[in-house]
């Protein structure tokens, strides 16, 4: 248990790429705690697939001892915070854990919608913020425009921000000084019942699930038998920790302290983000406010691209889940991809992320189908049916309505391409809400239908903007729309996978994307494809793929065989991608590419 | 014009209505590894050396070639060919070493059919008669094209009269002779090319192999037109070249009974027609790969590819030998199908039976069979499954998709 006086407890509040990681990694540096060995570029971002993307995916902490200019030595927690809109309630939490926040600014870039986003939760939790502008000894760097930003924007005094190079090293030490004299120490009472916050959790295979707390009032320690307020759960505590930032063994976590706790817990179902924990022996009266469990709101099929491969992906979802509650997985079968999984995600980066976990870690091959929101149809018997699977649309017959989950979405954007942004959100049946502007950024709030975001909205944004938009949503509620399951069939079959649920007006236009990008995706083959889209039996868009026309090797003999017979099998392993319709073998690689399609 | 067929030779055509499958004969390759120069199409294997020690070369494959001898003896050897790399440039004694050695450790056909694939230059030329001398009876000159600008682009060190000169030396040394010509060149339209041919076709050749520009990997060509800078014909003008050409030349009595490989019936290769109608062959010399049914289990042979090594190794062990693979039925189904498709004849009923133990209907999945005949891209009768026309054109999907 550490000395709540010289305890300060803070996250750094940051968009993409503004340099967060880069900036714990100097005050790592600054602080004793670890050795140049140890020194990874990004030391808080363990995960390959964080470090490559540049972001963070799940809360980390460190602790350092800092020695301030007072000569005292103080304790830091520093949370690295996910930076991504999917993980907003995740952020929320971590917030939670802190007495204060560094917000990190890109001193050419200014402030992002995410930034915003974080802001806003952090004024919510009472912490104090500390504006930082990042980058100032690059040529683009502008500070007086980007603290006049914050101000209009965020509405927060910038007088006091720092400007710092977290790559060159300059003024990290002011910043380590403003968190000892701005920040201030955790308050609670160690004689108090039992009250911690569950920050995160994972599974570790030789320890199973390892909690990551934050320590309100109270006291726990090895032996304390603790309760879950939340899921219910009860644990007898094996052991206690830090991270400075190695896993260390500690006696006590009490008030103010940032640790982890291993208690035997199996089911990571059974350790949500968020969650009150207490002592079972001595409960604290109220749970901490605002917990709620992750509900996923993107869905899609995942299928192995080679069938034998099933239990194999089965498997992998299952050790996914063991470190991920927000992610949930339960059998489909298709017919057109076989057996798979139907997935829940919190949003596009999400699934983007388990995907290729799935793919990097477990060296799966997997297809994708179309990400799909959940809808809810009103059927004539007075039935509500929750849709998280187009091909699971009841008959036109029995529909009454259909509803529709809609977002309020915050976009941050340079003036100049501001009427691109106006179009692309009226074209995806967006209804402005607001629009504000802040020196030459504007920013404006749309209401959106999520299921025109999850359909590429995201990557067209950053193409119409060249990149400097930046994007943020909240769920709002279901509305009624007139939707329609759009079929796509190859050779008359269909191709449950690429099936869609559209807006009647975009029916026609997508149909007609669709079939023109599986045209050409689609190799040319011995036999030609009939490609079409469908409302219900009525055919809206039909593309064809000719015949191969020649396609033959111009020299085989005695000492060409094994190489062809070789280019054969490999392309034999390929064919466990393909899928059957009719006489023609589509790979699924053109299915993928559909699903990813871009829309023009 | 060409020497008489051999009685014992069964050609493709004139027999195609026969009940049994032609005996595939079992040919013996020998791989000359070395080049004046490496031409930017080519990814054979083949080196360049200032100085090869002959003697040493003759030696080495006489000795790999015992080495074989002494597991395949008593064999009829129906052909011998002399590949590369550039045979030509092979002393004509170690061509007449080999020879011999194949007439004393295996039962020579007294009509085996002995091929020398040569470059059609003058100083080449001068070696013909020599060639012959040592049982060499028939060359396959790597024209490769009539128009001195393609040869400069394709990297050959002759120029179209050199080797229509040479062509005609061939001719009076070699009772049969066959040249190469290469296709779909950049730039080249039906029409340049229907004019390439009909000079070519003055030469009055019993035999012509007609190869499109393939772009190996590891290729100089393969490197420029990564970056875009060679304009190969697209797709419809190569089919147009490619059909076109089996036009002009079955006009002319040379009949397509391979995919490449036109001939006047009687005058195919029937060395290749071993490998197509996956016959067993051995393959000497550096890189060379056979086919030996040993013990009753068709094996894959493979030599050292590196002439260097290739010679170490014959130096130590008496052969180069790097892989002998015995073939599973899949593999020996995958490889019959891959050749016998190229063939006008196709594959015979027996030879599935002779290798496979079974029937094409047993051995292919009935409804990729199927699609195919009704796409008429394949034909199988009561002797035997073919490719047609059509389908020789579309061969790598058509084969493919058979294979599933």
């Amino acid at each position: 248990m550490t000395d709540q006086q010289h305890t300060r407890n803070f996250a750094i509040i940051a968009h993409i790429d503004h340099g967060k990681s880069t900036l714990a990694d100097r005050m790592i540096q600054l602080c004793e705690g670890v050795s140049e060995r140890d020194m990874r570029e990004q030391f808080l971002d363990n995960m390959d697939l964080e470090r490559e993307r540049g972001i963070t995916i799940k809360a980390q902490t460190v602790r350092l001892t800092y020695r301030a200019r007072d000569g005292q030595a103080y304790t830091f927690n520093v949370i690295d915070t996910p930076g991504h809109v999917d993980f907003s309630y995740e952020v929320s939490r971590s917030l939670k854990a802190c007495e204060g926040c560094i917000l990190l600014v890109d001193a050419s870039q200014g402030v992002e919608a995410q930034t915003l986003a974080n802001v806003y939760l952090a004024l919510d939790h009472d912490l104090e913020i500390i504006p930082v502008l990042n980058k100032v000894d690059l040529p683009a760097a502008d500070p007086e425009r980007v603290m006049q930003e914050i101000e209009d924007v965020i509405g927060l005094d910038a007088t006091d921000a720092l400007l710092i190079s977290a790559k060159t090293g300059q003024g990290v030490e002011d910043v380590t000084e403003s968190i000892v004299q701005r920040i201030p120490p955790p308050a609670g009472d160690p004689q108090a019942p039992l009250k911690a916050l569950l920050v995160d959790s994972w599974y570790d295979q030789y320890m199973g699930v390892i909690v990551l707390t934050r320590v309100m009032e109270g006291r726990v320690k090895p032996g304390t038998q603790i309760r879950m307020l939340g899921t219910r759960a009860l644990h007898d505590v094996n052991e206690v920790g830090t991270f400075q930032p190695a896993r260390t063994k500690g006696e006590v976590l009490g008030p103010g302290d940032l640790g982890y706790i291993i208690s035997g817990i199996k089911d990571i179902d059974e350790a949500q983000v968020g969650d009150t924990i207490t002592d079972e022996k001595n409960p604290c009266a109220k749970p901490l406010e605002g917990y709620k469990p992750s509900v996923p709101v993107v869905f899609c099929g995942l299928f192995p691209a080679s069938t034998e491969d099933y239990e194999q992906l089965r498997d992998a979802l299952g050790k996914l889940r063991l470190n991920d509650s927000s992610f949930q997985f339960e059998p489909e079968n298709s017919p057109a991809l076989g057996f798979g999984f139907r997935c829940g995600f919190l949003g596009l980066l999400h699934l983007e992320i388990v995907q290729e976990r799935l793919e990097r870690e477990y060296d799966l091959d997997l297809i994708t189908t179309a990400p799909s929101v959940i809808y809810r149809v009103m059927k004539t018997n007075g039935e509500m049916v929750e849709l998280h699977n187009p091909t699971d649309m009841p008959d036109r017959m029995h529909i009454e309505a259909i509803e529709e989950p809609w977002i309020r979405a915050t976009i941050l954007v340079p003036d100049t391409y501001l009427g691109n942004v106006l179009k692309l959100c009226e074209d995806r049946r967006g209804i402005q809400q607001d629009l504000t502007y802040a020196g030459d950024r504007a920013m404006v709030v749309y209401q959106l239908p999520l299921n025109e975001v999850v359909y590429d909205f995201y990557d067209r944004l950053k193409s119409i903007t060249s990149g400097y938009a930046s994007f943020d949503y909240q769920m709002e509620g279901y509305h009624e729309g007139d939707l329609v399951k759009l079929d796509i069939l190859v050779n008359q079959e269909r191709v449950d996978a690429l099936a869609l649920i559209v807006h009647r007006s975009q029916a026609e236009g997508r149909g007609r994307a669709v079939c023109e990008k599986l045209k050409e995706l689609i190799p040319r083959q011995l036999f030609k494809v009939a490609i079409q889209a469908a409302i219900g039996g009525k055919v809206v868009a039909r593309e064809t793929v000719p015949a191969v026309r020649k396609d033959v090797t111009a020299k085989c003999y005695g000492g060409d065989v094994t190489r062809k017979r070789k280019l054969l099998e490999k392309q034999k392993e390929g064919k466990k991608k393909m899928r059957q319709f009719g006489k023609v073998e589509i790979p699924q690689s053109a299915f993928l590419a559909a699903l990813k399609m871009d829309d023009q | 014009m060409t020497a008489a067929p051999a009685p014992a030779f069964e050609a493709p055509a004139s027999e195609a209505g026969s009940h049994r499958a032609p005996d595939p004969g079992f040919g013996v390759y020998v791989h000359w590894p070395f080049c004046l120069k490496k031409c930017p199409y080519c990814d054979f294997n083949s080196h360049v050396r200032n100085a090869v020690d002959h003697d040493l070369w003759r030696r080495s494959l006489l000795a790999e070639l015992d080495h074989y001898a002494s597991e395949t003896a008593g064999r009829r050897v129906s052909s011998i060919f002399f590949g590369g790399g550039t045979p030509s440039l092979m002393a004509p004694a170690t061509a007449q070493a080999l020879i011999d050695r194949i007439a004393e450790r295996f039962d020579l056909a007294d009509d085996a059919e002995i091929t020398l694939e040569a470059n059609p230059t003058s100083v080449e030329a001068e070696k013909f008669a020599r060639f012959r001398q040592a049982g060499v009876n028939r060359v396959s000159l790597g024209v490769q094209a009539l128009d001195d600008r393609a040869l400069a682009f394709l990297g050959r060190q002759h120029s179209a009269d050199e080797a229509l000169a040479a062509v005609e030396l061939a001719r009076k040394a070699f009772p049969r002779i066959s040249f190469d010509l290469i296709t779909a060149r950049p730039g080249m339209t039906p029409a340049s090319w229907a004019g390439e041919l009909a000079r070519a076709l003055e030469e009055g050749p019993e035999h012509i192999s007609i190869y499109q520009l393939t772009i190996e990997p590891g290729t100089p060509f393969h490197a420029s037109w990564r970056r875009g800078e060679l304009d190969l014909p697209d797709d419809e003008t190569q089919s147009a070249i490619f059909e076109a050409t089996g036009q002009t030349l079955a006009a002319r009595g040379l009949n397509a009974y391979e995919v490449s490989n036109h001939a006047v019936p009687g005058a195919e290769s029937r060395h290749n027609l071993t490998y197509w109608r996956y016959g067993d062959y051995l393959g000497i010399g550096p890189g060379a790969h056979g086919r030996l049914t040993l013990g009753g289990v068709k094996h894959a042979t493979r030599q050292h590819s590196a002439p260097e090594a290739w010679l170490e190794s014959v130096g130590t062990h008496g052969h180069a030998t790097r892989a002998r693979d015995p073939l599973a039925a899949d593999q020996k189904r995958q490889e019959i199908t891959l050749m016998g498709l190229r063939l006008a004849e196709g594959i015979h009923r027996d030879a599935f039976v002779r290798e496979l133990g079974a029937q094409p209907e047993a051995l292919f999945e009935a409804g990729r069979l199927d699609a195919l005949r009704e796409a008429g891209y394949l034909t199988l009768d009561a002797q035997r499954l073919a490719a047609t026309a059509a389908g020789r054109l579309r061969l790598n999907a058509v084969i493919d998709h058979l294979l599933g």
